[in-house]
């Protein structure tokens, strides 16, 4: 690691230092200290600050962003109205790093791809207009949807997938004052031409608690693919609401992982739903919406058959169409 | 920077560089070689301990982060002639061939079957909402983060399920 100034904030003052690079966990920045992909220096660690609680908010859950991924999915609250979110975080990495890793980290880890953390190669993340060797490279993990041709990362998060399907909110304290409750679409950034810039949060910012609106009253479910059963990133994912009633489907959030830069939601492939009998014929419609705009680059072409496949499955369980 | 971690039990003061792991502070440091550097990456599982009750992975932590801290290592499980009843069936069966994962399992094991205790769900669980039970499944799932270069599975799982249910008899008599 190249050396640091060490910082512990012990108020939220503290907290909003623009020269500093926010640590809480550090189950992922510390890895990417390590790597000297990520070169601080001055670590700010927010730990004691309060921000450890999970408590009803006015419609729904309001999560601290310091409350771990173990305690976030073992939470009986969680576990009975947003088992989504508890299914989501218990299928990412291990009983040791959701022991450690926090809700606002989870959101603010970085991607997995390869090239970006071979300090060896060019990548457009962490130096850009040095250029993306993934494209026509090893990109197996890499991104169908909402890339751009200069990045092709995902975002590695299965928290994060569950939040976008249940309309989660993000909220940050600004460094220069003042609070944002930011909707997930609002808060990660698409490649475009800079892919360093993933977030809207500026220096000195916080992020210091999630939004949960109230439990949605469909049937949810996670379900994750990836090359072993425990402790791998999803090579595709999809967080589920549905709900049917009297035939037709009256509720339908879907959002994926595994396939872009961010957690991703198409309200367009909901509304090919709503309204709508159940079917294998209407839910290969939806898959055409999703995936309308999809593109791989060889390694990952994979991926658009088999979130096709996987969306199918997780609709069909849902809403009881026999396959 | 001056820090005080409670190491087993005992109060050990330390004057570390931020740059320095939780790992790193207790091998070289403290001269706690029990915990184990394989990976460095948290991938590996081998420097599994326990911080305030919790298993962790103390190469992904920094020193400095945890002033005033409970930190718990393989030393301050059990020793030669007094091993813990999850030591004492790792060596009944054979839970290792190497050894060196060997203490970062048995701490992972620790925790892991505090976490039980308290009823948390796995990726495994059926029912997020039922008390799980301590299956071969359940156990695969919660030790995925401690991995084996010699394959010693079989025995690893069958140690964690006897120690499991020896302290589950220990907590029965206790109770009537």
């Amino acid at each position: 690691m190249k050396p640091f100034d060490y910082v512990r904030a012990s108020d939220a003052a503290e907290a909003h230092d623009t020269a500093g690079r926010i640590i809480a966990g550090g189950t992922n920045l510390i890895d990417l200290m390590k790597h000297q992909i990520e070169t601080p220096s001055k670590l700010v660690d927010v730990t004691r600050l309060d921000m450890h609680e999970i408590a009803p908010s006015d419609d729904g859950l309001r999560i601290g962003a310091l409350v771990s991924n173990s305690d976030l999915a073992a939470h009986d609250t969680v576990r009975r109205d947003y088992p989504v979110l508890s299914r989501a975080l218990l299928s990412g990495a291990t009983g040791q790093l959701r022991n450690k890793a926090t809700t606002g980290g989870n959101l603010m880890q970085r991607t997995r791809c390869p090239y970006f953390y071979d300090t060896a190669q060019p990548c457009n993340k962490r130096q850009p207009g040095s250029g993306c060797p993934a494209m026509a490279g090893v990109n197996r993990i890499l991104a169908v949807l909402g890339t751009s041709d200069q990045c092709i990362a995902t975002h590695p998060s299965d928290m994060a997938v569950a939040m976008r399907a249940l309309d989660a909110r993000i909220e940050v304290a600004r460094a220069g004052g003042g609070t944002e409750t930011l909707p997930m679409d609002d808060f990660y950034v698409l490649p475009g031409d800079d892919p360093s810039v993933e977030t809207v949060m500026q220096p000195g910012d916080l992020i210091t608690a999630v939004h949960l609106p109230s439990a949605p009253t469909g049937h949810q479910t996670y379900r994750k693919v990836r090359d072993r059963s425990s402790y791998a990133f999803a090579l595709v994912s999809v967080a589920a609401v549905v709900d049917t009633d009297g035939g037709k489907i009256t509720e339908a959030a879907l959002a994926f992982g595994g396939l872009a830069p961010r957690p991703w939601r198409d309200t367009d492939v909901e509304q090919v739903l709503l309204g709508e009998t159940p079917s294998d014929a209407l839910f290969d419609k939806a898959a055409d919406v999703l995936l309308a705009d999809a593109k791989g680059h060889g390694g990952n072409d994979f991926k658009i058959p088999l979130v096709r496949r996987t969306l199918k499955a997780v609709l069909a369980d849902l809403t009881g169409v026999t396959r | 920077m001056q820090i005080t971690l409670t190491v087993n039990g005992e109060d050990r003061a330390l004057d570390v560089d931020p740059r320095v792991t939780l790992l790193d502070a207790l091998r070289e440091h403290l001269n706690l070689t029990g915990s184990k550097k394989g990976c460095d990456h948290g991938q590996c599982g081998a420097c599994t301990i326990l911080l305030n009750g919790r298993r962790i992975n103390a190469c992904l932590s920094l020193a400095v982060m945890h002033d005033g801290d409970e930190i718990t290592t393989i030393e301050g499980l059990g020793q030669p002639g007094n091993l813990s009843p999850l030591q004492a069936a790792f060596v009944q069966n054979d839970g290792y061939q190497c050894g060196y994962c060997t203490p970062g399992q048995i701490m992972s094991a620790k925790g892991m079957l505090a976490e039980l205790d308290m009823g948390w769900p796995s990726n495994v669980s059926a029912d997020l909402t039922d008390i799980p039970d301590l299956t071969r499944t359940e156990i695969r799932e919660r030790m995925s983060g401690n991995l084996c270069r010699c394959s010693a599975y079989p025995g690893i799982c069958q140690a964690i399920e006897d120690a499991a249910t020896e302290e589950g008899m220990t907590k029965r008599e206790a109770a009537e």
